[in-house]
């Protein structure tokens, strides 16, 4: 217990510390020493309008994102019992895209406000569907993983239709097409904040339910919780952050997979713990990732093909330890 | 070949060719169906041979080789991995065929046959490291399938920073080709599809007896005497070999290979691999579909890719209502 609080306490200052490189490294470095200075002192000069007006709503964004997507990861694998589940890779984030494009290229929609939500609209449909496709719960984690594959293939092609025919749609959704936080700025994060914070607390507040549902339905339901309450707000939790999230910065595959992996091997498999670890831990990685693809090429990379580039080993890891792989 | 299977083949290319005489004869220039058949024979006025064999015959000629490899990659793929979505464009090899073409295409600026090996020479590196990332004491179908979406999801990283850090003109040429496209193909594409399919067709046509036998399981296959391992390495390297080449041409048409054994199979109702009726399904689908995403979207093209993803991802949804245990 004592030493599950140390750890979440060594998680917090990892993820400062990251956020303090993400504000400090970039196109044009900066002496962390100067950072912490401007953080308390705005002084007007080139490296102050850096820091605050294009590095810190960057971090934050990526902070909120990066919290969202590993908590949905781990709810999505409480809930469908499933090791490899993922928001991107089952097509949730994938079902946002294809919503967001299908607004703005029908309807002309221009402002985040108004597109975030059909972003959640799609990421809420995606996931239905792909619940039901799998056959609620009881799918098998290769069956799940090929629906979502699947899912997420056609709702591509769906974005790269609209986006062929229509070239407004395809300007709006260019930085969409990847993952990625260059284009976020202060405003993104106040109009998405609300929602992530939302489905935040709903997720935290989900933890013992979700606990009782990994015993299996029976001896859940004999722990008194309830099956059908717990799936359907844990749907909803799921769509709030990967909904929110996509809409803010774009579809990114494998933060939500890897992540809930690494922190179960550090707390075991209680959600009280799981559940926070990952909001802490998840934008730790997601920031590292984005300051990774701005150092290693002198055109930055976008952060979606850093985690995939990161992500998919990890999955393939996955996939040749599980057994149900092997039959 | 069963009776059916063979009365369904027969079907398919009759469809085929009701499909090519309408697909050669309508657009700006119109020729009724009798002239498009007597054109085709030599018969033709200057009007109608300009139409019709310079315009039209490449465009469909290379639809139908393109269709007719990608189903029977996708047969392969079905039969090897013993499951209906194991098929090349869930797998990732023609994302692997992608990059390779991309490479030429943005980072060397290539010739169309420049691209064209690139294209070919990434599907198989692509298929090779599946192959190896999923070997654990040999190779499960499950396994060969979820390491090639971890594959996958790696190589449509690496292609999409390969377009956004290109320049632009090169990425107009790199979208299209991206997207699966027909759109202004002349002869002079027909002759290298011609040749791949040529080339390609006969070592599948060979592999294809060890294809039924590795479906009754490995065990009962090695005591029938047929090398496991071996003959399922040869059945990967052929089957992405035929996917390469038809991306090579037209680049990665969507869902294709994943559609055409299915369906057709549901017609012939045969077991084993049925790798002819899904490559007549195969070049039926292309063919009908680039006809229907030339005419669907008023002004400009729409890449057939795009017709066909469409189509694939409804097929796909009912697929996996139907198929749940």
């Amino acid at each position: 217990m004592r030493s599950r609080t140390t750890g979440l306490v060594f998680a917090l200052v990892l993820l400062v510390v990251v956020s303090l490189l993400s504000i400090a490294v970039g196109a044009r470095s900066i002496p962390l020493s100067t950072v912490v200075h401007l953080l308390f002192e705005r002084d007007g000069s080139d490296a102050s309008f850096v820091v605050w007006d294009l590095r810190i709503p960057r971090t934050l964004i990526g902070i909120a994102v990066g919290a969202s997507l590993g908590v949905a990861g781990a709810v999505m694998q409480a809930l469908t019992r499933n090791p490899l589940a993922d928001p991107g890779l089952l097509g949730v984030n994938a079902g946002a895209s294809a919503a967001a494009a299908l607004s703005v290229s029908v309807l002309g929609l221009t402002d985040l406000r108004a597109f975030v939500w059909f972003a959640f609209a799609g990421a809420a449909i995606a996931g239905t569907v792909l619940y039901f496709i799998a056959g609620r719960g009881g799918a098998s984690p290769v069956r799940l993983a090929l629906a979502g594959t699947a899912v997420s293939a056609a709702l591509t092609g769906l974005t790269q239709c609209l986006t062929l025919l229509n070239q407004q749609t395809l300007d709006q959704m260019r930085f969409w097409t990847v993952g990625s936080l260059q284009r976020a700025d202060d405003a993104t994060l106040v109009r998405v904040a609300p929602f992530l914070g939302a489905g935040l607390i709903l997720a935290l507040l989900l933890a013992r339910p979700l606990n009782a549902l990994a015993l299996g339905d029976d001896a859940g339901t004999s722990l008194g919780a309830h099956l059908g309450r717990t799936r359907l707000l844990s749907l909803l939790a799921v769509t709030l952050l990967a909904g929110a999230a996509t809409a803010a910065v774009g579809p990114l595959v494998f933060v939500g997979l890897a992540v809930p992996h690494m922190v179960r091997a550090l707390t075991g498999p209680d959600q009280r713990w799981v559940l926070p670890y990952c909001a802490v831990l998840a934008p730790a990685l997601l920031l590292a990732a984005d300051v990774l693809g701005r150092v290693i090429a002198r055109a930055e990379i976008d952060v979606g093909v850093v985690t995939a580039l990161l992500g998919a080993p990890v999955f393939i890891w996955l996939v040749r330890r599980s057994k149900a792989a092997r039959a | 070949m069963t009776r059916r299977a063979m009365t369904v083949s027969a079907g398919l290319v009759v469809a085929i060719l009701v499909v090519a005489v309408l697909a050669l004869g309508v657009g700006s220039i119109s020729v009724a169906p009798l002239d498009v058949v007597r054109t085709l024979l030599g018969n033709g006025s200057r009007l109608t041979d300009f139409a019709v064999l310079d315009l039209r015959l490449p465009r469909v000629l290379i639809a139908l080789c393109v269709g007719a490899a990608l189903g029977m990659s996708g047969a392969v793929f079905q039969s090897l991995s013993r499951n209906p979505l194991g098929s090349p464009d869930i797998i990732g090899f023609n994302y692997g065929a992608t990059t390779g073409g991309l490479l030429m295409i943005l980072v060397f600026g290539g010739s169309l046959l420049a691209v064209s090996l690139g294209a070919i020479a990434g599907g198989l590196a692509t298929a090779l490291a599946v192959y190896l990332l999923a070997w654990q004491r040999g190779v499960r179908g499950t396994r060969l399938v979820l390491v090639g979406i971890g594959v996958s999801a790696i190589l449509q990283a690496v292609n999409f920073y390969l377009i956004v850090n290109a320049k632009l003109a090169d990425v107009a040429r790199a979208t299209v080709w991206i997207t699966g496209s027909l759109n202004n193909l002349g002869w002079e594409h027909v002759w290298p599809a011609l040749i791949a399919l040529a080339v390609v067709v006969p070592l599948v046509l060979v592999g294809v007896r060890w294809l039924d036998i590795l479906e009754m399981g490995d065990d009962s296959a090695a005591a029938l005497g047929v090398r496991v391992e071996p003959s399922r390495l040869y059945l990967i390297v052929v089957g992405t070999a035929a996917c390469a080449a038809a991306t090579a041409v037209a680049g990665p048409i969507a869902f294709v290979s994943l559609t055409a054994p299915q369906l057709a199979k549901r017609l012939t109702r045969a077991p084993g691999a049925g790798i002819l009726p899904a490559a007549w399904m195969g070049a039926l689908l292309v063919l009908a579909a680039d006809f229907v995403a030339q005419r669907v979207a008023g002004s400009g093209t729409l890449p057939v890719g795009v017709a066909t993803a469409a189509l694939g991802g409804a097929y796909l949804a009912w697929l996996l209502r139907r198929t749940r245990r």
